[in-house]
């Protein structure tokens, strides 16, 4: 186990919403999530749209406060410090976006984008920051004519480019990559993905990876938690946990995703109905409505995670 | 500062390459010109109404237009002096609403919470006070003045404007390029001027020449009621008085059709303007026709168009976000 850079314990935030006829309601959009992102690694975080994945980022980027829990970032306690230290240590965190288009502001040009965090920061000329651009873009593998254009004159794959030159602008510690390649043509995932894994190398940037595509995180990852309704169901050594998923809900994603692969040993797992809405959670474990081995205490008691073997948990009983 | 003055010129010469918007920035150089100028081009004093001896004369080389029935002004000369009131009201008024519906649409949606819930109310007020009624009863209390007119359009006027700027800036708060400005550290008053402010601003111009088009023709409609300034030379004046002093009965069209020609000018001006800065801003509006357009921005109606057609951004690739779970 290495040095970790974030250790969140028992986060849980819920949104207050208005219901049908104005009635208040809550959101549970993270329950009790624990979890442990070692330096330098990639953390995958895997779950069904709507699972509370970019929730959860936003709580460890210090974006949302959160109802319960605390989160260590680099020794550091972060969720009750003021607004102005959490602007300091927050130089450390950048995220890239799943979708690049609307997370570059179209009125501006490259040079804007990019420099922006600078600018931000304070304390560059504008040769500085220009220098700094460009050497930006050699490193996300953009050439240097491309700092006076516009968004809207590159491709999608062009654009997660320019995302990830912005988000590397203040050389961040942890990056957040929200579903990086969800909206890119399937075409050029494999080329964002190995930028990403180059830029770790040679930077030492710890990434938290959030995806739905298990296939993706299986590659990069060295250690995930799979999300379901809020919860962590499933964490621990990425290898370990794809090659013997214990959680029936690891177990029915892993079985779509193998069941491309040559060898289909396992069989399909057909998952019942639909997802339950996160305001009217089930009781007991929230996974019991479309489970394929509930049993009655299912539908009870919560099953809390605990050790499989060593650096893998589950919430199963 | 160099970055500004190139996207500046870079703006003012898409707006000549454009047909309309030349045809636009033409016209309302030449009534600047006409209104600046008036007293020059002018033959003779239009405000003149002892000319007894030339009382209802038909056009001649001597009086462009003929003179007035009742007056012997001429007719040629009031129309020049007519497009400074035309032009006045209209563009004080426009600006004023663009500026007073920015203030008050960013900051509802900056701001939200309570100066939003305010700011919202005071919109749905403002929508059912009847206008022309309150416009008497202010008329009478203060007296007839163009700067009471442009009080009452610019109190008027912003709402629409500000609900529509409200929802923009909800957009742009909500956008990921503002939450990694965020996490750089931006402070809300970088976001407000670098972000929110400038994502509104081509709205506000492209407001400010359709609002403008349309408050000519409501100041047209107020001096014909006679409650504009009773000693200014305004068109609308001008066509009431045509109406009461028997033009039409003696068959002086001439005296009608002037000012008539007068506020079609300066309106279609505007118009032509605002459209042409609606194609450069956002080629993927709906085509409808001027008419309905000019109409709808009087009710406020026509920029919800304009930003729901903004909203429904082309995604290249459609997310597929469901995991591979299939039925
Ligand atoms: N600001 C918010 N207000 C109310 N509900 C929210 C808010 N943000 C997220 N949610 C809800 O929380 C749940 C988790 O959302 P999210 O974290 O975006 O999921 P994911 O990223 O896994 O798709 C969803 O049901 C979503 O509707
Ligand atoms: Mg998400």
């Amino acid at each position: 186990m290495g040095e970790p850079l974030i250790l969140a314990a028992n986060l849980s935030v819920d949104f207050p919403v208005r219901g049908a006829l104005g009635k208040k309601k809550k959101v549970h959009a993270v329950s009790d999530v624990s979890l442990t992102i070692e330096k330098g690694k990639t953390f995958g975080l895997v779950g069904e749209s709507g699972c509370g994945k970019t929730t959860l980022a936003n709580l460890l980027l210090g974006l949302v406060k959160p109802d319960a829990g605390s989160i260590l970032f680099d020794g550091k306690e972060i969720t009750d410090i003021s607004q102005k230290q959490l602007k300091i240590v927050r130089r450390d965190m950048q995220m890239i976006f799943q979708d690049p288009l609307s997370s570059l502001n179209p009125r501006f040009n490259i040079f804007r984008i990019i420099s922006e965090p600078l600018f931000i920061r304070g304390g560059y000329t504008r040769k500085q920051m220009e220098a700094r651009v460009l050497e930006l873009l050699e490193l996300v593998g953009l050439p240097a004519s491309s700092l006076h254009r516009y968004p809207s004159d590159f491709s999608g794959g062009q654009r997660q480019r320019i995302g990830i030159a912005r988000a590397l602008a203040l050389n961040p510690k942890f990056l957040v990559c929200d579903e990086p390649v969800s909206a890119l043509d399937v075409s050029v995932h494999a080329q964002i993905l190995n930028l990403l894994m180059d830029l770790q190398k040679e930077l030492s940037i710890t990434y938290l990876f959030i995806s739905h595509n298990l296939a993706v995180v299986r590659d990069i990852c060295q250690s995930v938690a799979v999300m379901y309704l809020g919860k962590v169901v499933e964490t621990g050594n990425a290898q370990t946990i794809f090659d013997h998923p214990v959680h029936p809900y690891t177990q029915s994603l892993l079985s779509a995703v193998l069941d491309v692969d040559a060898d289909n040993k396992r069989e399909r797992i057909i998952l019942q109905g639909d997802i339950p809405s996160p305001i009217d959670l089930p009781t007991g474990c929230r996974f019991h409505t479309r489970c394929p081995n509930a049993r009655p205490e299912c539908a009870i008691h919560s099953p809390e995670l605990r050790e499989i073997e060593s650096h893998h948990r589950a919430a199963c009983y | 500062m160099k970055d500004r003055i190139k996207d500046l010129s870079g703006f003012l010469l898409k707006i000549w390459r454009h047909p309309k918007g030349r045809v636009g920035a033409v016209l309302i150089a030449l009534l600047i010109f006409t209104a600046i100028l008036a007293p020059l081009i002018a033959p003779y004093d239009p405000y003149d109404v002892t000319a007894r001896s030339e009382k209802g004369l038909a056009p001649s080389l001597s009086h462009l237009l003929g003179t007035t029935i009742t007056t012997g002004q001429d007719i040629f000369s009031m129309l020049i002096y007519g497009t400074r009131v035309s032009l006045l009201v209209g563009v004080v008024s426009g600006l004023s609403i663009a500026f007073l519906g920015a203030i008050l649409g960013v900051i509802s949606g900056f701001l939200g919470k309570w100066a939003d819930m305010l700011i919202m109310r005071l919109v749905d007020v403002m929508l059912v006070i009847p206008t022309l009624p309150l416009t008497i009863v202010l008329t009478n209390l203060f007296g007839k003045s163009y700067g009471l007119i442009i009080f009452i359009f610019t109190l008027f006027g912003w709402t629409g404007l500000a609900r529509v700027v409200r929802s923009q800036v909800l957009i742009i708060k909500k956008s990921t390029y503002v939450k990694a400005a965020q996490l750089a550290g931006a402070s809300d008053f970088h976001i407000m001027f670098r972000h929110i402010l400038p994502g509104v601003s081509h709205l506000l111009i492209m407001n400010t020449a359709l609002t403008s088009a349309g408050i000519m023709v409501a100041e047209a409609g107020l001096s014909f009621l006679g409650l504009g300034d009773p000693t200014a030379i305004s068109w609308g004046k001008m066509l009431a008085e045509a109406q009461s002093g028997g033009a039409l009965l003696f068959g002086h069209w001439w005296w009608i059709l002037a000012p008539g020609i007068g506020i079609f000018v300066s309106v279609f001006a505007f118009m032509r303007l605002g459209l042409a800065l609606e194609e450069i801003f956002n080629p993927r509006m709906r085509r409808t026709s001027s008419i309905r357009k000019l109409w709808k921005s009087m009710n406020g109606a026509y920029l919800q168009d304009v930003f729901h057609s903004m909203d429904e951004e082309p995604v290249p690739v459609l997310q597929k976000e469901r995991v591979a779970v299939r039925e």
